[in-house]
C-alpha cells in the first residue's frame, strides 16, 4: 500500500521581495488548512542554509515524502531545494515550487489581491505535490574522445587541451593545412611578434602529440548520437603531418573514417568580407585600393609599391562591410581598429616619409594593451581622422576619397596613393550547411548561436556540442584561445566523469493505447521517439528526450504521458486554482 | 520659423544615426554649399528647436539620395530635408520659382504652366492610341518629354520603336498629370497626395499590365511610391533592351562614334539599373562604349533633381553638370549619352556654356537607336 502523501510547505520572504507585497504569514496558515499538508511555515530565505535546514529537519521529523517550495522561480533554486530533498532521503523529484515572486510578488501592487494569489498558487503546487511519483536519475556511459572541427587556432588550441588531459582527439580540417585565417596573417597585436613564433610550436605540438589524429581536406559528412555517445562520419585524409601535398592526394579519393566519440567542438572560424560589395570604393578597379589582408601580405614582403611608385599618403577605412545596414552586416567586428593600427604604425614605420592616416567612426581599441597600442601608433605618427568614406574616385594615378571629416565639419577630398580597406569578419558560406548537420541554432548575425550570451558563451543548445573562436562571433586571438580553452574544458566534463546524467522526467508511451501513427515522430525537436518496426509503437529514447512535451500535445490517442506533468497533475492544478 | 525637433526626430527615426559623416561626404553638393546633412541631423537629434527659415541651402539638395544609399545605419537622410521643405512650403516660404512649378503642376497639370490641351503637341505624323480605350502597355510620357522642344524628340523616337515591335500601347493624352515625384521632394506633401490619388486611379483604370515612362523621375515614384500593385513599372531603357535581345527591335544603320553613358541618379543610384542602357548602346552597330570613372554607383549627380530644375539654390557657382561633361570629354567620346529629361538639358546646357559643342554631343538613348533603327 502506497503512503499517504505529507507535505512539507514553505513560505520564503525573500527578503522583502516577497513579504512587501504578500503576507507570507497569512499564506503558511492558509496552506497548513489544505489537505495532506503535514507542516506548514515561512522562513525569511528559504535557499540559505538554515532555509535548506529547515527542509531537512521537517523531512526526518515530520516523515514528511513531498515538499512545496512557494519563492522565486524554480530557474533560481530548484536545484537548491532538490539537493535539501535528497540530503534528507527523499527522491529531488517529489519537491514543487510555486513562483510567488516574479509571477505574484513582483508584478502586483494590491497586496490584498496579491495575497490571495500566492494562495491560490500555494494551493496549486500541494496539489499537484500529492500526485507526484519518484523519478529515477539516470546516467549513461561516455565513449572517451573528442572531433574538434577546425584546424585553426581555436581547434587547434582546444585539442591540445583535450589531449593533454589524456582523450583521444580527432582534428578535422578542410583545407590543406593547420593554421586556418592566422597563416594568412603576417604580425600579430599588440606584440607585434610574427605570426609564424605563435603558430609554428602550436602545429608542431599538434603534429606530434601520440592523442591528437589529424584530417586534412577533411569535411564532417554525418553526425549521429547524442551527449557521451557520438558517431560522426569524416571524409578526408587522415595524416602524420601538417600540410597536404598536392601530388599526394589527387589520385586519391578521400576515405570515410566513422568516428565514436563523447563531445564535438566546432571551431570552423569565419570568412572575410568581399569588399566589392561595396562599389562607391572601387575596389578591384583600382590597383590602389586593397583589403587589409592583402596588406599584410605586402607588410611581410616589406612591398608598399603601386605600379612601381612609393606611396606619398596611405589611408585606411575602418567598417568596411561592418556596422552596415547596407551590405547586412550590422555587428562590429572587434577587430579591425586594432589590427588597423597594427598595420598603420608598420607602414608608418616602413615609410617614414609617407603621411599615414585612419579614417574612423569609432575607434574601438579595447582589451589589454589596447588603448596603450593606439596611443602607440599616433605617437609614430598615423594621424586619425573622423568620417566614414562615402566614395573613391581616380585622379591621375592616385586615388581620391570623398568624405566629411566631421570635427572639422568640412567635407574633404582626400588624396592617397594606397588605400587599405579594413574589412571585417562574417559567418563562414559553409555555416548553413555545418548548423543543419548538428542542428546548432545560429544568432541573427548569422554566427553560431550560444546557449546564453552571458553566462554561457561555449555551450549550444544541443548537449556535448560546444563552440570556440570566431565561429560565435568576432573575437580576437586571446578571446579565441580563452574560449578554445573553455570549450576543451566543458567538452572534457563528459569524459572525465565517465557518464552522462539524462534528463529524468521524460515522456513514456503507454504501448497499450499506442496507435503506431508516428506523430509523435514527426513533431519531435531531438529525435527521441522511434517507432518501434515490430510492435509498432512509439518508444522514447529516454536520453534524448528533454521533456518538453509536444509528443504528448500531439499524441491524438493520448498514449504519451511527460512525467511530472501528466493529465492528472495538471488537473489537479487547475481544480485548485477554480475552486 | 521656430520648428520643435523632437516629433519630426521621432517620426523620421533619426536617433539611428551615429554621425559618421558618410551622408555629407557623398553628397554632390557638400562642397559647394553649406548643406551639410549630418549636421542638420545632429541639431535635429540634440538641439530643442530649429530654426527653418534659417536655411535656405535646404534648397540646394538634388535628392539624388546617395546618402539614403550608403546610410551604415538605414537612417534616409534626405527624408529630412524633404520634411523640412514640407514645413516651408506649408509656411508658404519657398523660392519663388518653385511657387510656380508647384502652381502649373496644380493648375494645367504640368510645371511648364503650358496649357494642358498642349500636352499631345509632340506627338506628330500617325496619331498614338489613347490608353483609355485599353491596352497591353501604359506609356506614360511625362511633363518634360510631353512639352520641351529638346526633349520632345525622345517620346517620338519611343513611339516608333514601340510600333517597330509591334506593341499594343496606348497613352493617357491631355488625362495625363505630373507624376508627382519632383513635388513629393520639392515638401509639396499635399499636391503629391492628390496626383497619387489622380493619376493612381486613372492608370488602374486602363487596365494594362505594364507601364513604361520616358523619366527615371516617373518610374521612380510609380515603382517606389504609387504602390501600384499588379503592374509592372517599367524605365523605356529595361523595355527597348528586353525587346532587342528578344529580336522584336532590330538595327540596320550604323552609328560610328565614340559613346559614353551617364547613370541617372534616378535610374542608376536609386533604382540599381545600370546594365540594361549599356546593353542598349552596346547593341547599336558602330557604337564604341567608353566608360567615365565615376559610373554606375558613383555617377556625379547632374544636379537636374529634387527641384533644382527649377531652383537656382544658394550656390551660384556652375552646376555639377559643368563638371560631369568634362569628365565626358575627357573619355575622349563624342556622345554623352544619357537616358534622362533633366540630364539632357541640364548637360546639354553644360555643353554649352562651355563651348564644348564641337568635342561633345549629348544625346538621349533613344536618339541614337532611332538613328539605327
Amino acid at each position: 500500500m502506497e503512503p499517504q502523501p505529507r507535505i512539507g510547505v514553505y513560505i520564503c520572504h525573500c527578503g522583502v521581495n516577497i513579504s512587501a507585497m504578500v503576507d507570507v504569514e497569512q499564506v503558511a496558515e492558509f496552506a497548513a488548512t489544505l489537505p495532506s499538508v503535514a507542516v506548514a511555515r515561512d522562513y525569511l530565505y528559504m535557499c540559505s542554509d538554515p532555509g535548506q535546514a529547515l527542509i531537512r529537519q521537517d523531512i526526518e521529523e515530520h516523515r514528511l515524502n513531498r515538499v512545496v517550495v512557494a519563492s522565486c522561480s524554480p530557474r533560481m533554486h530548484e536545484p537548491t531545494f532538490r539537493g535539501a530533498a535528497q540530503q534528507a532521503g527523499l527522491n529531488p523529484y517529489l519537491v514543487e515550487m510555486a513562483n510567488i515572486r516574479e509571477q505574484c510578488s513582483w508584478v502586483h501592487s494590491d497586496r490584498e489581491k496579491a495575497t490571495e494569489k500566492a494562495k491560490l498558487l500555494v494551493a496549486s503546487a500541494v496539489a499537484k505535490a500529492a500526485l507526484l511519483e519518484p523519478l529515477e536519475e539516470r546516467e549513461v556511459e561516455v565513449t572517451p574522445g573528442v572531433v574538434v572541427i577546425g584546424g585553426g587556432i581555436a581547434g587547434m588550441v582546444a585539442a591540445l587541451d583535450v589531449a593533454d588531459a589524456g582523450f583521444p582527439v580527432y582534428l578535422v580540417e578542410k583545407s590543406d593545412h593547420l593554421g586556418g585565417r592566422v597563416a594568412d596573417l603576417n604580425r600579430v597585436f599588440p606584440t607585434l611578434e610574427p605570426v609564424t613564433d605563435l603558430l609554428e610550436p602550436l602545429i608542431e605540438r599538434v603534429r606530434s602529440h601520440p592523442n591528437v589524429t589529424v584530417f586534412l581536406n577533411a569535411q564532417v559528412a554525418g553526425v549521429e548520437g547524442y551527449v557521451g555517445n557520438f558517431e560522426v562520419a569524416v571524409s578526408g585524409f587522415r595524416v602524420s603531418g601538417s600540410r597536404l601535398n598536392e601530388l599526394e592526394t589527387s589520385n586519391l579519393k578521400p576515405e570515410t573514417h566513422r568516428l565514436n566519440i563523447g563531445s564535438i567542438i566546432v571551431a570552423t572560424g569565419y570568412d572575410v568580407f568581399d569588399p566589392h560589395r561595396k562599389p562607391e570604393y572601387g575596389y578591384g578597379q583600382y590597383p590602389n585600393v586593397i583589403t587589409s589582408l592583402e596588406m599584410e601580405r605586402r607588410l611581410a614582403e616589406g612591398n608598399l609599391a603601386v605600379d612601381g611608385r612609393t606611396p606619398q599618403s596611405v589611408a585606411f577605412i575602418q567598417c568596411v562591410g561592418s556596422r552596415d545596414a547596407q551590405v547586412g552586416n550590422l555587428y562590429c567586428s572587434r577587430v579591425c581598429c586594432m589590427y588597423t593600427a597594427k598595420q598603420a604604425q608598420l607602414v608608418q614605420e616602413l615609410l617614414p616619409e609617407a603621411r599615414v592616416t585612419v579614417f574612423f567612426i569609432d575607434v574601438r581599441t579595447f582589451g589589454k594593451g589596447g588603448e596603450e597600442f593606439y596611443d602607440e601608433a599616433r605617437a609614430k605618427g598615423v594621424r586619425y581622422r573622423r568620417g566614414n568614406i562615402s566614395e573613391i574616385i581616380r585622379r591621375g594615378d592616385r586615388v581620391v576619397l570623398l568624405a566629411e571629416d566631421t570635427l572639422l565639419r568640412q567635407p574633404i577630398e582626400f588624396e592617397a596613393d594606397l588605400v587599405v580597406l579594413a574589412v571585417g569578419m562574417e559567418p563562414r558560406s559553409d555555416t548553413a550547411a555545418l548548423s543543419s548537420l548538428l542542428k546548432l541554432p545560429r544568432s541573427s548575425d548569422g554566427f553560431f548561436l550560444e546557449a546564453h550570451p552571458k553566462l554561457r558563451p561555449v555551450d549550444t543548445a544541443v548537449d556535448g556540442v560546444f563552440l570556440a573562436g570566431c565561429c560565435q562571433g568576432p573575437k580576437d586571438i586571446p578571446d579565441t584561445i580563452a574560449q578554445a580553452k573553455a570549450a576543451a574544458s566543458s567538452a572534457l566534463i563528459p569524459l572525465i566523469r565517465g557518464a552522462v546524467q539524462v534528463e529524468a522526467a521524460t515522456a513514456v508511451v503507454d504501448v497499450e493505447e499506442c496507435a503506431g501513427c508516428g506523430t509523435c515522430v514527426e513533431v519531435c525537436p531531438y529525435g527521441a521517439p522511434a517507432l518501434d518496426p515490430y510492435l509498432n509503437v512509439s518508444v522514447v529514447n529516454a536520453v534524448l528526450c528533454k521533456g518538453c512535451g509536444a509528443c504528448a500535445s500531439a499524441c491524438p490517442s493520448k498514449a504519451i504521458h511527460l512525467q511530472r506533468f501528466t493529465p492528472e497533475q495538471i488537473l489537479a492544478q487547475v481544480d485548485a486554482l477554480v475552486e | 520659423m521656430a520648428l520643435k525637433t523632437e516629433p519630426m526626430a521621432e517620426q523620421l527615426e533619426l536617433f539611428g544615426c551615429i554621425q559618421c559623416g558618410k551622408c555629407t561626404g557623398g553628397c554632390p553638393v557638400a562642397r559647394k554649399t553649406v548643406l551639410n546633412m549630418r549636421s542638420l541631423i545632429y541639431h535635429m537629434l540634440v538641439e530643442p528647436e530649429l530654426d527653418v527659415y534659417a536655411h535656405p541651402e535646404l534648397w540646394d539638395c538634388t535628392c539624388c539620395f546617395t546618402c539614403v544609399e550608403r546610410c551604415p545605419k538605414d537612417v534616409r537622410p534626405a527624408e529630412l530635408i524633404i520634411s523640412l521643405r514640407g514645413q516651408l512650403v506649408e509656411s508658404g516660404r519657398i523660392p519663388e520659382t518653385v511657387g510656380a512649378a508647384l502652381m502649373g503642376i496644380f493648375r494645367q497639370g504640368n510645371p511648364t504652366g503650358i496649357a494642358r490641351e498642349d500636352r499631345t503637341a509632340w506627338v506628330n505624323g500617325t496619331p498614338v492610341k489613347a490608353a483609355q480605350e485599353g491596352c497591353e502597355m501604359l506609356y506614360f510620357v511625362g511633363c518634360i518629354p510631353s512639352y520641351d522642344p529638346r526633349v520632345q524628340v525622345v517620346p517620338r523616337a519611343l513611339v516608333r520603336a514601340f510600333t517597330a515591335a509591334g506593341l499594343d500601347f496606348g497613352i493617357l493624352g491631355t488625362e495625363e498629370s505630373c507624376c508627382g515625384n519632383e513635388v513629393r521632394r520639392m515638401g509639396e506633401v499635399g499636391l503629391f497626395e492628390m496626383l497619387v490619388e489622380e493619376n493612381g486611379e486613372l492608370i488602374r483604370s486602363v487596365g494594362a499590365s505594364r507601364l513604361v515612362t520616358t523619366s527615371p523621375h516617373c518610374f521612380n515614384t510609380f515603382r517606389n511610391e504609387y504602390g501600384l500593385d499588379g503592374i509592372e513599372v517599367l524605365h523605356y531603357t529595361q523595355l527597348i533592351a528586353e525587346l532587342i535581345e528578344q529580336g522584336r527591335l532590330g538595327f540596320s544603320n550604323e552609328v560610328k562614334k565614340r559613346v559614353t553613358y551617364h547613370d541617372p541618379c534616378f535610374l542608376g543610384k536609386q533604382n540599381h539599373i545600370f546594365d540594361e542602357p549599356r546593353a542598349i548602346l552596346k547593341a547599336i552597330p558602330g557604337v564604341k562604349l567608353v566608360e567615365m570613372d565615376r559610373n554606375r554607383e558613383r555617377s556625379l549627380c547632374c544636379e537636374g533633381g529634387g527641384g533644382r530644375m527649377w531652383v537656382e539654390g544658394t550656390n551660384l557657382e556652375e552646376r555639377l553638370a559643368f563638371q560631369r561633361v568634362q569628365e565626358a570629354a575627357e573619355t575622349g567620346a563624342e556622345i554623352l549619352a544619357v537616358a534622362c529629361p533633366f540630364c539632357l538639358l541640364t548637360l546639354e546646357d553644360a555643353v554649352k556654356v562651355q563651348g564644348l559643342d564641337e568635342r561633345l554631343q549629348v544625346m538621349d538613348i533613344m536618339e541614337l537607336v532611332d538613328l539605327a533603327l
